[in-house]
């Protein structure tokens, strides 16, 4: 039975020490960032930021190791972590260098979905809250987003990452990603936003000849989940005032049309059914292209992406395996295989994980932790007491995530080498 | 002079060799000694055409009609080469083409030298030639292309038919007006997407695996592409060896004349700096602000707050109009407050960037307002947004209702809305102006929000600004520049040795500008 541990956040300070020191993932966490060591300070100038109590901000610090990272983030205890850029310096030492040298060389190519942009939308919640029924926007958006980035643009390295409340993060991590130029990352991150337009504009997705093949499987996708998301869970069709937004969409030589039919029709799907079939009308007396059932499914699901998130080097973004202060959540990787199962309200609390450090072991864990005795404790008592609590599945997956990156590497360095063989 | 005394392979005739081509990627220094007075003459006019390019990029769709057109005359008035089919060799009969080829050879090369010195002006050189150079490629004729490509030796890898059977339908759909007979005529080239960027950004090209399946019709793309990056390596390049040119005292002031001349309107150096109060701002927005400006200002007072896009756009603005830095804190402050931001998190989160703004925090860089084109180009606003071009950016319906509640007649909206669909969206906006403003014609080519706000406060203060404005000559580009104050030109030290009358041409020049 997991006990249960309501997150209150008024007892973060306390718990901080505790998951620093025994839970959070360092040597992974170290493995990672220092990409097999291949390039030189790779690691040591990464950028890292803490958010401290009472929303105090520091930035620019950077660690030359993995010992010195654990050191000063068990200092710290930051509330939140950031990871930044991969600097020409130190971080750290930013201020000693000449100005204009200091700048941001390389950083994973990042995308940040926040549920807050869907508020146009959502009818269930809206701004910072988030429920089961919305949640289906964020799969919707890994997967095409993650579709697009691998196929597409031949990334392999992909980290999906909760981000402790409303939303996602994606970390490229291929090395190509990783140098790509700023005017590269806005490339990809327009080529990869559909929904325009702010609070001026009503309709926010047009379609036109020719439908780019992007597109096209991005709409598989949607028409996956539409119906579940938008006609039942979100009932779009269920009010006349829901019913209206839908209405706004539709071309004005249909929308007379379209209304007259609407209320004739009291069954939320058929009157779904009922648009698609007036659209096909006109479309089979006109030369024009209507995309209107396309355009309207796009604008409720599509993802919305922070475009500029993405396109910065500089920007920073929250790390995996920081704590949402506010939800006391863990950002905690998302396992692409078990996408449909993902319920951001399983995902563990600091309370929760530091509750089960309490829990007395049980007969096998003693058994196994005879047998791994170290006689140093350290870092292997690390090792065993993530294991005992919720975050051993997500530490299981970023470790498999790491591991994966190296063997690709090595093999990438076996085929260069064999190349070489060749001349 | 110059450029000399680095070649090294032995060309027969390497200049005949050079200009083959109308259009070429500069890969070769000048060799020949070139007199100070060309050397000047050259300089200028190169200027004057990229200013040309500039001044059109602002004003223009840069695919137009009307920009080619406009282009197109300003690089014959200037005497620059353009789309020549005579190509292969030089003959007496043509001298005047090669003249033009080695003028745009030369010149290109000497601001080279003024423009390597800092990043600015590195990024505002590429820019323009960059623009210059589509334009002049674009104009080509298809035979006339693939000769540049060749003799530039510009190969890139085609996909085999088998390949582009295989894609045939994704190929078809990712370019635009491509029927199924065109894509098989056509080569397609297979590039890394970074080659490519235009074109993945629009959709306008077939992405699959990390490659860019280019259509022969694009391929200035990925011409263009190359060229960036060679040109900034050679810029790069160029400014290790300055100290060298610096220290040579004909060439200094003229070249630092010539990078001088780049900044275009500066909306960031302001004169009546502290000559706006904070309770004017609400009176002013309804009578003075574009309508980018009076919909921030709306939606601020509205809502409290703004997101990060507006409140670069309208800060930025306001900074231009003449708030000081206390004000501008004063004023974001107060609204914030009013909001959910308590004082605390505002001195925390937002006043950085505010006095980031005003180059006081941070990269010290001084932020400037942001042009029409850049309003209407770039960051697009999305989800919560209220900043970009209402013109551009607001539903036609919305905009209707929008101008409707700004009392604008029936006849007025629809004059404007002929305008939008059209797209464009500066006219329109000009027109808003007019019709706001009860006058028939503004006089002025609309593209920046605080020219809009300086030129409507010239009609309604009239008095001494008009006046002023009535002493300085009629410009090309109109009054756009009346309230900027451009940083003046240095004065040449009296130690140099360039002739004075070209001197004073070039002063001329800079202060039309
Ligand atoms: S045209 Fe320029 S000034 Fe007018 S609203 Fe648009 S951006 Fe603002
Ligand atoms: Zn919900």
């Amino acid at each position: 039975m997991a006990p249960v541990a309501e997150y209150e956040a008024a007892c973060l300070p306390e718990l901080l020490p505790l998951y620093y020191r025994r839970l959070f993932p360092f040597s992974q966490y170290h493995r990672w960032l220092s990409y097999g060591g291949v390039t030189k300070n790779y690691f040591q100038n990464r950028e890292f930021s803490f958010t401290l109590k009472d929303d105090i901000y520091v930035r620019y610090q950077s660690f030359s190791n993995q010992n010195e990272l654990e050191k000063e983030i068990q200092k710290m205890n930051p509330y939140k972590i950031d990871i930044g850029a991969v600097y020409s310096h130190r971080p750290n030492q930013h201020n000693t260098v000449k100005s204009g040298t200091f700048q941001a060389l390389e950083k994973e190519l990042v995308f940040d979905i926040d549920m807050t942009d869907y508020d146009d939308v959502r009818r269930c919640c809206s701004s910072a809250d988030i429920c089961t029924k919305c949640w289906i926007l964020m799969t919707i958006a890994i997967r095409i987003i993650d579709r697009a980035l691998r196929e597409d643009f031949g990334f392999r390295h992909l980290l999906w990452v909760y981000s402790g409340r409303r939303g996602v993060h994606c970390w490229v991590c291929d090395e190509a990603a990783r140098k790509l130029s700023v005017a590269a990352r806005s490339a990809v991150a327009e080529y990869l936003t559909l929904v325009k337009g702010g609070e001026e504009t009503v309709k926010k997705v047009q379609l036109s000849d020719p439908v780019h093949p992007f597109i096209k499987e991005s709409l598989a996708v949607v028409r996956r989940y539409f119906t579940d998301y938008a006609l039942v869970g979100q009932d779009i069709m269920g009010s006349k005032e829901s019913m209206d937004k839908v209405v706004a969409l539709v071309p004005d030589e249909i929308r007379k049309d379209l209304v007259a039919a609407l209320q004739a029709e009291k069954n939320p799907t058929k009157r779904w059914e009922k648009l698609k079939v007036i659209v096909q009308q006109k479309q089979a007396s006109s030369k024009k292209s209507y995309y209107t059932e396309e355009e309207i499914m796009l604008q409720y699901c599509y993802p919305r992406l922070d475009v500029n998130v993405s396109k910065g080097v500089n920007h920073l973004l929250k790390s995996p395996f920081s704590v949402h202060p506010k939800t006391g959540r863990i950002s905690v990787p998302i396992d692409l295989r078990e996408l449909g199962q993902f319920n951001p309200f399983d995902v563990p609390t600091i309370s929760l994980i530091c509750k089960e450090l309490d829990r007395p072991r049980t007969a096998e864990e003693e058994e196994a932790s005879v047998r791994e005795r170290d006689p140093d404790g350290g870092e292997q008592r690390k090792v065993r007491d993530y294991k005992r609590t919720s975050l051993a599945k997500y530490v299981k997956l970023f470790d498999q995530f790491v591991e994966e990156m190296e063997r690709s590497r090595k093999g990438e360095l076996l085929r260069r080498t064999d190349l070489q063989k060749d001349f | 002079m110059l450029f000399g005394g680095r070649k090294k392979k032995g060309v027969e005739n390497p200049q005949t060799e050079l200009y083959g081509h109308c259009l070429q990627l500069y890969t070769q220094p000048p060799l020949e000694n070139i007199s100070l007075v060309e050397f000047e003459q050259f300089a200028v006019d190169r200027m004057k055409l990229l200013k040309t390019v500039e001044n059109l990029g602002v004003t223009h769709i840069k695919t137009s009609e009307d920009y080619s057109k406009k282009l197109h005359a300003e690089i014959s008035s200037l005497n620059f080469p353009h789309r020549t089919e005579v190509s292969t060799f030089i003959v007496p009969a043509v001298a005047s083409e090669y003249e033009k080829r080695r003028k745009d050879h030369i010149s290109h090369f000497i601001l080279r030298l003024a423009y390597c010195q800092t990043e600015d002006l590195r990024r505002w050189f590429i820019q323009q030639e960059m623009d210059l150079f589509r334009h002049r490629f674009n104009d080509l004729s298809p035979k006339s292309k693939s000769d540049f490509l060749h003799r530039n030796s510009l190969q890139y890898e085609t996909i085999s038919v088998e390949e582009k059977k295989s894609l045939m339908e994704k190929l078809i759909n990712s370019s635009y007006a491509f029927s199924g007979c065109t894509v098989e005529e056509q080569d397609f080239y297979k590039v890394p997407f970074q080659d490519a960027l235009d074109l993945v950004r629009m959709r306008k090209v077939f992405v699959k695996d990390g490659f860019a399946y280019v259509p022969h019709q694009d391929i200035v793309t990925i011409v263009l592409n190359d060229y960036r990056t060679r040109l900034s390596k050679a810029l790069a390049l160029t400014a290790r060896s300055l100290p060298v040119v610096q220290s040579d005292e004909r060439l200094q002031p003229l070249l630092s004349h010539l990078s001088h001349a780049y900044v275009g309107q500066d909306y960031s150096i302001q004169k009546n700096i502290g000559k706006i109060s904070l309770e004017q701002i609400d009176s002013l927005s309804t009578k003075s602000f574009p309508p980018c400006m009076r919909q921030l200002h709306k939606a601020l007072r509205d809502s409290h707050h703004l997101r990060h896009g507006g409140r670069m756009q309208y800060g930025l603005f306001l900074k231009g109009i003449g708030l000081t830095l206390d004000q501008a804190l004063q004023f974001w402050r107060a609204e914030f407050l009013r909001g959910k931001v308590d004082a605390d998190k505002f001195d925390k989160a937002y006043a950085y960037s505010i006095r980031h703004m005003f180059g006081k925090e941070g990269k010290r860089t001084d932020y400037t307002p942001y042009s029409c084109m850049k309003v209407i180009l770039s960051n697009p606003p999305s989800q919560g947004d209220h900043h970009g071009c209402p013109f551009r950016h607001s539903d036609p319906e919305l905009l209707k209702q929008k101008l409707q509640s700004y009392k604008i007649s029936s006849g007025g909206i629809n004059q404007i809305l002929e305008l939008v669909k059209g797209m464009h969206y500066q006219l329109a906006c000009q027109k808003y102006f007019e019709l706001t403003h009860s006058i028939d014609d503004a006089g002025f080519s609309l593209n920046h929000p605080n020219q809009y706000f300086s030129e409507s406060q010239k009609l309604l203060t009239g008095g001494k600004e008009v006046k002023r404005e009535l002493d300085s000559p009629r410009r090309p580009h109109a009054a756009a520049g009346s309230e900027n104050s451009k940083a003046p030109p240095e004065t040449p030290s009296s130690s140099n040795r360039v002739p004075q009358e070209v001197m004073d041409d070039l002063d001329s020049f800079f202060q039309e500008e």
